[in-house]
């Protein structure tokens, strides 16, 4: 009976979230100019959905103090307060106001989850680009450093290099644009070799065109669409390992509010058959859901499949 | 077959100097911890003499290559050093939760290949329909979810009050195999269903792959089942890419138990890393990285090796 109540109550959600995805594209079709209409018309409900999530956490990310009823590190009662009329979810292991951190934590989590996957990809864009470009000793250089590097697992690196420079969110982020950047090189060579071989690279050359002028003029605008997707795919690896270095203790330190940190900070609850702690978890996994939809109806339509 | 060996010989070469240059950078880690080793170990109140004598003891005067070789030499015997934060030797800090740590491993592999081969194939054969639908999303959707919030889902589902299973995975006291496998269930369970998906859509879209190739299309019009030309036609041909996903993902299941291990509480090397990076425990992380890096390195290896074997193109090449 518990069984077949679950998969009702899954069956619901999963329909009312595919018709908010079906209008939210609709309202969108009529709001955008007609080209942009044009290929969000072929969204999925999912896809639409996807961008309906990622729109909204952006909106809670900007306003989270308009939204928040109390402040982020504000002690407002006593510990562990069930939800209730003042505190709408409760409060924390401190007593802080639940609703209040989750808000606030979208903005601290995306927000560094991004500035890192920015930076993962600078550096590794521009020096795959520039592998790709020059060729020789500092392409093959490049290439098998990467390739001893993505030898050893992401996490386990992660934890090594904290280890060495100790856990704060500068170090963090530093850390893991590194090691993020490799996956980026991989990619970013890869599309540019193709790419430096094509008749109007030669033409640049010829004309006499400096290094930077090929690699942002040239290469990066044809080269775009791959790195696009894979940002987006990047970015939820990026945002699932920061959350899961904060709910090891090692990633955004406290008081600052993050999700992955306020589970760890409430998980006590779970065992009382209190939901609380699946709250911040589920902001994250949410959130990657969507991005993921959306990446794969933009790979689904670079790779021109019809079907 | 000397082809093969060759192959598999320069494969062990390639990933011994993987390994060489990734016991390099580990290694560097000390020498980039700020502050002075000797100094850490002694705490602040050590006397300058002290220091220097332990300095000493230790080899920190030596050139680095020196050290870099000592402690190799040190490492392939069996000698991680010692603990920063207790005095005692890694090894035995170690030895016994690389047994856990293992085994929880293995009952997930145990679980998850068998589970996602059958789930892969049979979407392959209903391909288009709702359930193959309904595979690729959750496929999709639990790739995207982080362990932790699969691991307190099934938490709350199994263990809360009067649950079927503990929610802490506790070793105390010696269990026997049964009585394991209950204890360590769900921990088991949550890297089954992280891993699952991901192994099933490679399955399925390695054998939708072959089912456009002619020798399918004659088979379908020899009149064959379509089970059969699935199982004895097209899956020995996916089997390369197949291998070559398990071989991944039980990599990644080395180093996915750090998360699950922590939520659980379960004794294994990833709940000794986590709290030796907060200790910044160096001698420790360095064993346990090195251990896990090892284990992928090698899984990897025998990743290529195997999807080579299991291809007679490769194996007969000339």
């Amino acid at each position: 009976m518990g069984f077949l109540t679950g998969v009702v109550i899954l069956a619901v959600v999963v329909a009312v979230a595919l018709a908010a995805g079906w209008l939210f594209r609709a309202m969108m079709v009529a709001i955008l100019p007609a080209g942009a209409g044009r290929t969000l018309r072929t969204a999925p409900p999912a896809a639409g959905f996807g961008m309906l999530v990622i729109l909204l956490y952006i909106l809670v990310a900007l306003f989270a103090p308009l939204i928040a009823p109390f402040g982020e590190r504000e002690i407002v009662g006593p510990e562990f307060l069930p939800w209730g009329d003042t505190h709408l979810l409760g409060t924390d292991n401190l007593g802080r106001d639940m609703l209040s951190r989750l808000v606030y934590a979208a903005r601290n989590t995306i927000g560094i989850a991004f500035v890192t996957t920015a930076l993962a990809f600078l550096i590794g864009s521009v020096l795959g680009i520039l592998a790709a470009l020059t060729g020789g000793w500092l392409d093959q250089l490049l290439a098998r450093a990467v390739d001893v590097l993505m030898a050893i697992p992401a996490l386990i690196f992660a934890l090594l290099l904290l280890t060495i420079v100790g856990t704060s969110i500068v170090n963090m982020i530093l850390v893991i644009a590194l090691i993020d950047s490799t996956r980026v090189f991989r990619l970013a060579r890869a599309v540019s070799m193709n790419i430096v071989v094509m008749d109007y690279m030669e033409a640049a050359r010829l004309r006499g065109e400096g290094t930077w002028h090929l690699i942002v003029r040239e290469i990066l605008p044809n080269a775009m669409a791959p790195l696009v997707a894979e940002f987006g795919l990047r970015f939820c690896f990026v945002f699932l390992t920061i959350s899961a270095l904060s709910f090891l203790g090692l990633g955004i330190q406290p008081p600052t509010a993050d999700w992955g940190a306020m589970v760890r900070d409430t998980a006590t609850l779970i065992s009382f058959g209190d939901v609380t702690p699946l709250l911040p978890a589920g902001a994250i996994a949410l959130l990657t859901v969507s991005v993921n939809f959306v990446v794969d109806w933009q790979l689904h339509r670079a790779s021109g499949l019809k079907e | 077959m000397p082809h093969v060996l060759r192959m598999i010989a320069q494969r062990l070469a390639l990933g011994l100097v993987t390994l060489f240059v990734v016991s390099i950078i580990i290694f560097l880690g000390t020498e980039l911890l700020p502050g002075d080793f000797a100094q850490q170990m002694l705490g602040q109140a050590a006397t300058p003499e002290t220091v220097a004598a332990l300095r000493e003891r230790l080899g920190l005067n030596d050139p680095m290559l020196v050290r870099y070789v000592d402690w190799l030499t040190d490492i392939l015997r069996g000698d991680f050093g010692v603990s920063l934060a207790n005095g005692q030797p890694v090894a035995d800090l170690i030895g016994r939760r690389l047994v856990n740590t293992l085994s929880l491993a293995l009952y997930a592999a145990a679980i998850s290949v068998p589970l996602s081969l059958a789930l892969g194939i049979l979407a392959a054969l209903f391909r288009n329909t709702l359930f193959d639908r309904f595979v690729n999303a959750s496929a999709l959707t639990s790739i995207s979810f982080p362990e932790f919030f699969v691991a307190y889902i099934l938490i709350f589902l199994f263990a809360g009050a009067g649950g079927m299973f503990p929610s802490m995975a506790s070793l105390r006291g010696d269990p026997g195999l049964g009585e394991y496998l209950h204890r360590a269930f769900l921990p088991a369970l949550t890297l089954t269903l992280v891993t699952t998906a991901y192994m099933m859509r490679m399955t399925r879209a390695a054998i939708i792959n072959l089912l456009a190739s002619p020798y399918i299309e004659m088979a379908r019009l020899k009149g064959i089942s379509p089970m059969r030309i699935i199982l004895r036609h097209a899956l020995p041909n996916a089997l390369a890419p197949i291998i070559n996903v398990i071989a991944l993902n039980l990599a990644y299941l080395i180093t996915g138990v750090v998360v699950v291990e922590v939520v659980f509480v379960y004794p294994g090397l990833g709940q000794l890393i986590v709290d030796s990076v907060t200790a910044r425990d160096m001698p420790v992380v360095q064993g346990v990285a090195l251990l896990f890096a090892g284990a992928y390195v090698l899984l990897n290896l025998t990743a290529d090796v195997l999807a080579t074997l299991s291809n007679p193109r490769l194996m007969h090449r000339r």
